[in-house]
């Protein structure tokens, strides 16, 4: 391993401009001319706009329009999609509502955006929106998923029939019905997956820029897929043709999956820049964000596990309501079935599953991906009736596990996929090694002894990344391919260039990236820059979601560095007079095998742009190569995380004392930047067990709408974490990589509150497990003794 | 619009803003200095955080019109002119202390600030104490805690 190659942790070539201030975010990109937007949003979750007059807000200081839906409609700017069809158990379509991008005759959450004030500073906008008039006829509102598909609940979308999107199901009802029927113990457990929002650090931003000269539109957004981007915004908002439209994603802070998808607000600016023949940007503020960003999870779930008096899962069968929110966003279909019940089967051998989704609409915004997206649900379904089917048995939780585990590759289960490799018995092992778990019966005594009540939760998870390939996403409904693509280009004096189709927002793809070219070309990494973000620079992409960009977009890399290879070899055996077989490359060096002639990378770079060892018809000059990566399977990185907590009976708060975490991603190119990777996402999936969850009333106002009242993990919510590696390959791609971004958020909310339940004695618990809800819990287990 | 003079980074500026004018929309879109960050309107993330003369501010919740004579520094002025980092913002490269970077200035200017309250032998617990006020969605503060406790023992060796 070289010191800035595969495996090591090479310190971050993005850093020096964040840690100087010198990143170009969104808001800080500015145009000549700019103008700022300023939103008209609802107040009410579900009402008739009766009226808008935008006359006064139009006579404000500094205003220089107020758009509404009704010009939008006029200027026939198309409806905002969700891309991945599922169909119902009976076979019909989805059912997608209409989604203008400010809303014309009806408005549906609060804060869907009814108007835009266009104004030369967002003061003098805030101002003017003050001064839209909009006369509402307030609707009743359902917000609870629960409640959505009652008779007699509030119709949010008149074609659409009892608020539901579809009825899915997979898996053998049958089956699973028999099994059930012979099994020896049956768990039951009643969950709720709380609603989350994903709060980046950085709010949504867009800035359109419309060049009346050459009619071209360009945006700069926080986007993880500007591709995408511009694909959706082209073809089915029809803002302008996809040659006429450049997207740039420049520094993002912070995705996790809420910039994935396309929103009303970006669409709104490049119509109204096109409108105004001014640049306009809009900056989402805060609570904005909070009312507007897709929110995560939300599902309401009936799970039950079958099995043998030994212990061994027979079945799973599972019901889940999703909530989709208002309108249904870009992926938000796929999420609460592909993405969720194809993961039920967890690191288990589990003959037969049976999962029934119903999706539907509420007054309250959009749900879509948020980390993991679906594999958290999943994985918290499963890890949960594992470890209380255990205690219920009374069989150790980690013995349970062990009788299950899947432990011959490759691995169908009911559900769809196919597990290509992994070791769960190694990761449980080091897991409960470097967790102490033979020490907790001891601690918990001494933990006793000091009135605190100790618990120790497992969950070994696994998830699914680099979903792919794109005909077997494509027959499971989706819009897109999700291959990636890469393109390398040698530069004359031997640097290189890599454009990628994926898009970094943290994850530190510059140096990654990098690692890869440099070991792979011999070449020192400061020579190499990765390039994305850009659809003028990158010629298409599919973007940063799922923990692809290592297992997918890395591999692209290496397929057009092959082809780097192969041509470069081809010239060097020009220079070299030798014939083209008997040339060898090996640590930026080509040599002519059984010779001491060699040439180096940087010279044979030069000469395949200089060409003049060669005539145009014996080789093409230059030295640059693209590829379309595909890959043949999704892949499956899995581990195990053992959280430790205590919990102080006086005030039911929850303190984690250790956390173990042991994942297998694979090959692992730069151990600090996974590494990282991991504590972020256990944050996230701690936050979620412990303290978030967002809350709307029953008349659909957002309860949890700023920082103040929805709970942000704080540094001293959180131990340091102890994280370890397993190692399997991954057969599915070149370089046997899984991926890691999402696997903390996945494991960790079933850690947590397998813990918690641990140490208080009862399963009834639900997310966020907050200091109130422990000690309610805790007053009820003693009430039958006081009483 | 009122006329506000101060020094930011060691140079004396001026400018003409409207009285609501926060000081970090003044160092961002009065002074182009895009590094201070706003992440929240709460005064909760401390994605803004400044030092106002020599103390720790937000400057979400600063007036402009306040700073009149104070001296402001702000990420961008905390590398030696020559370019040599401070310790603190080496500390966060070594140490990987950052994944998207937005709150990271924020996060190096209250981690001077805790230098200053506490000096530089700082403890883990201490450190996530006082980082309160600043909240990263990325990095689950494990490698931040890290970078601040070695940072400011650096800038004791200096
Ligand atoms: S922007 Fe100042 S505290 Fe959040
Ligand atoms: S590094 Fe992204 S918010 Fe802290």
């Amino acid at each position: 391993m070289s010191a800035t190659g595969i495996g090591a942790p090479v310190r971050r070539k993005e850093d020096f401009r964040f840690i100087t201030g010198q990143g170009q975010y969104t808001d800080d990109v500015t145009r000549p001319g700019e103008t700022r937007a300023v939103f008209v949003r609802s107040p009410h979750a579900h009402a008739k706009i009766k009226s808008i007059d935008v006359a006064a807000a139009k006579a404000m200081p500094g205003v220089i329009d107020v758009l509404t839906g009704a010009q939008l409609a006029t200027d026939k700017i198309g409806n905002l999609i969700c891309g991945w069809m599922i169909h119902s158990k009976d076979g019909t379509p989805m059912k997608m509502s209409a989604h203008p991008a400010l809303a014309a005759t009806k408005v549906n959450c609060v804060g869907d955006a009814v108007a835009v004030v266009i104004a030369e500073s967002v003061a003098l906008g805030k101002d003017a929106a003050e001064a839209v008039v909009v006369d509402y006829e307030v609707l009743p509102a359902v917000v609870d998923p629960a409640k959505a598909q009652a008779s007699g609940a509030p119709q949010i979308h008149a074609d659409i029939a009892d608020n539901t999107i579809y009825q899915w199901h997979l898996g053998e009802k049958k089956d699973v019905d028999a099994a059930f029927a012979a099994a020896k113990h049956v768990t039951k457990l009643d969950i709720i997956n709380n609603r989350l929002v994903p709060n980046a650090m950085e709010p949504r931003a867009a800035l359109a820029d419309y060049d009346a000269g050459t009619d071209n539109l360009t945006l700069w957004n926080t986007s993880q897929n500007p591709h995408v981007a511009r694909l959706v915004i082209s073809a089915f908002v029809g803002m302008a043709p996809e040659h006429k439209l450049r997207v740039i994603a420049p520094d993002v802070g912070g995705g996790f999956g809420s910039k994935i998808f396309i929103y009303p607000e970006e669409v709104v600016c490049l119509w109204a820049s096109r409108k105004v023949k001014r640049p306009v940007k809009w900056t989402s503020d805060r609570s904005e964000a909070f009312l507007t960003d897709a929110h995560g999870r939300d599902h309401v779930t009936h799970a039950e596990l079958a099995l043998d008096a030994n212990g061994k899962i027979l079945a799973l069968r599972a019901k889940t309501i999703a909530n989709l929110g208002a309108y249904m966003s870009t992926f938000s279909s796929s999420v609460p079935t592909y993405l969720y019940a194809t993961l039920l089967s967890g690191q288990y051998n589990i003959p037969s599953i049976y999962c029934e989704v119903d999706a539907v609409y509420t007054n309250t915004a959009p749900v879509d991906a948020y980390r993991g997206a679906g594999r958290p649900e999943a994985t918290f379904v499963v890890e949960r009736l594992v470890e209380v089917a255990a205690r219920e048995m009374q069989i150790d939780p980690a013995d349970l596990r062990r009788r299950n585990f899947i432990t011959a590759f490759p691995h169908q289960t009911p559900v769809i996929m196919a597990y290509d490799g992994g070791d769960y018995n190694a990761s449980l092992k080091k897991a409960m090694d470097m967790a102490d778990v033979k020490g907790f019966p001891k601690r918990k005594r001494d933990a006793a002894r000091n009135g605190k009540l100790r618990g120790l939760g497992y969950s070994t998870y696994i998830e699914a990344c680099g979903i792919a390939p794109s005909q077997a996403v494509g027959s499971l409904g989706a819009g897109v391919g999700l291959w990636e693509s890469a393109e390398v280009r040698v530069n004359p004096t031997g640097s290189v260039e890599v454009l990628t189709g994926s898009h970094a927002h943290g994850q530190g793809h510059e140096t990654t990236f990098a690692q890869l070219v440099s070991e792979r070309l011999g070449i020192p990494i400061e020579n190499v820059s990765i390039v994305h973000g850009d659809t003028d620079k990158v010629q298409f992409g599919m973007g940063t979601y799922g923990s692809r960009s290592g297992a997918v977009g890395m591999s692209a890399i290496v397929k057009a560095l092959d082809k780097i290879e192969i041509k470069a070899k081809k010239v060097a055996a020009f220079m070299m007079e030798a014939a083209e077989g008997d040339i060898e490359f090996k640590d930026g060096k080509f040599t002519v095998a059984g010779t001491d002639k060699s040439a180096a990378f940087g010279d044979v770079a030069l000469n395949a742009y200089i060409a003049h060892k060669f005539t145009g018809a014996e080789l093409e000059p230059g030295l640059k190569e693209t590829s379309f990566y595909d890959p043949t399977n999704f892949t499956f990185p899995a581990g195990c995380h053992i959280c430790e907590i205590e919990i102080d009976t006086e005030t039911g708060k929850t303190e984690i004392i250790n956390w173990t975490a042991v994942d297998d991603f694979g090959t692992i190119i730069n151990p600090m930047i996974v590494e990282g990777q991991v504590h972020g996402g256990i944050a996230q999936g701690v936050g979620q067990a412990l303290m978030e969850g967002a809350y709307y009333d029953a008349a659909g106002q957002l309860v949890t709408g700023s920082m103040m009242d929805y709970s942000m993990p704080r540094a001293h919510d959180f131990p340091s974490f102890h994280v370890g590696m397993t190692e399997t390959k991954s057969p599915s791609n070149p370089l046997g990589m899984k991926g890691c971004g999402e696997a903390g958020a996945i494991a960790s909310p079933a850690a947590v509150i397998n813990a918690i339940t641990d140490a208080i004695g009862t399963e009834a618990i639900a997310m966020p497990a907050t200091a109130n809800a422990v000690w309610t819990a805790l007053q009820k287990l003693q009430a039958p003794k006081a009483a | 619009m009122a006329a506000v003079s101060m020094t930011v980074n060691g140079k004396a500026v001026t400018g003409d803003v409207e009285p609501r004018t926060l000081l970090v929309q003044f160092l961002r879109e009065n002074l182009r200095l895009t590094g201070t960050h706003v992440g929240c309107d709460t005064s909760q993330c401390g994605a803004c955080i400044i030092h106002l003369d020599g103390i720790a501010a937000k400057a979400c919740t600063t007036l402009a019109l306040q700073c009149e004579g104070s001296s402001i520094t702000t990420i961008e002025g905390l590398a030696e002119p020559g370019g040599a980092l401070h310790p603190m913002q080496e500390a966060f490269r070594e140490h990987h202390g950052l994944q998207c970077g937005y709150c990271t200035p924020g996060m190096i200017m209250s981690a001077l600030d805790i230098v200053r309250r506490n000096g530089n032998d700082l403890d883990e617990h201490l450190i996530r104490d006082q980082l309160d006020g600043n909240i990263c969605r990325c990095t689950g503060y494990h490698n931040i805690v890290k970078a601040i406790e070695s940072g400011a023992k650096n800038m004791a060796a200096k």
